[in-house]
């Protein structure tokens, strides 16, 4: 899978171009999958392709980061564009997840 | 100038990137920034998923099990009602579904509530709705369907960026 790669104890998942309902649905189960079996501590979004993304895209976030922030793990966010960064702010999410330009 | 269309697909997950782009398309005359487009996109985005997996319980999407549906989950055979009408500067969205219907609107519409937490679901629907146009007004009868009605004007926004 080409989306997904774990780095020492990074999991790095390559965000689709828009990001629905109808695409979170895998991208969280993939992501769960690494996270238990490959015991990874950080998860990074890497959103340079992104160029839509809604509430569910906030869902996956807050998801990922419930699973592994007890843990001390840490979820970043890369390339975002103003959009995507908005979509962060509003949901207080921004707040939670480290965004990396 | 008055302008108006009218969708009518199926509660399926994959028609919310087709309403959304539809509504995107019919607004290039109003002549949108990128970011008021960026904006209607998102809120017709929410509007429509809503309807789908909340008002039809059609919560099936491509990504979690294939292609195909899970043959134990049986489709809701209901429809998404799209209307947009432009009048001068003025975009009226309109997203009605005749499924299950909200029980409480106003606990509906709070940020960070949702019935499905479990499915990955943040809660921020309405909030990105309210956040992303001018005015939002949600009707809804229970076992009836829900009518969710978005005016935005069109054309308001910094003209270049800093």
């Amino acid at each position: 899978m080409d989306e997904f790669a774990v780095i020492d104890n990074c999991l790095m998942i390559r965000m689709p171009e828009e990001i629905d309902h109808h695409r979170c649905g895998y991208i969280c189960e993939m992501a769960d999958r690494y996270i238990v079996q490959q015991r990874v501590e950080h998860v990074v979004f890497d959103f340079e392709d992104t160029r839509f993304m809604d509430s569910s895209g906030i869902g996956i976030l807050m998801g990922r980061y419930k699973k592994i922030s007890c843990f001390g793990g840490k979820v970043f966010v890369l390339h975002p564009d103003r959009q995507i960064r908005r979509i962060l702010n509003i949901s207080g999410l921004g707040r939670l997840v480290e965004i990396v330009d | 100038m008055r302008n108006e269309m009218l969708l009518e697909f199926d509660a399926l997950s994959v028609n919310e990137s087709f309403a959304r782009m539809a509504v995107a398309s019919f607004i290039t005359p109003l002549n949108p920034t990128l970011e008021e487009l960026a904006d209607v996109k998102t809120a017709v985005s929410e509007a429509v998923t809503n309807a789908i997996i909340h008002g039809y319980d059609n919560f099936w999407g491509c990504g979690k099990h294939g292609d195909m549906p899970p043959a134990s989950q049986e489709i809701h055979p209901g429809r998404v009602r799209l209307t947009c009408r432009t009048e001068g500067d003025l975009l009226h969205i309109c997203v009605e579904d005749k499924g299950k219907g909200i029980e409480d609107v106003e606990r509906a519409m709070e940020p960070l509530f949702t019935t499905r937490p479990e499915e990955n679901r943040s809660g921020m629907g309405f909030s990105f709705m309210e956040a992303f146009m001018d005015d939002l007004e949600v009707e809804s009868r229970p076992g009836e369907g829900t009518l969710v009605r978005m005016h935005k004007r069109i054309g308001v926004g910094p003209w270049i960026d800093a």
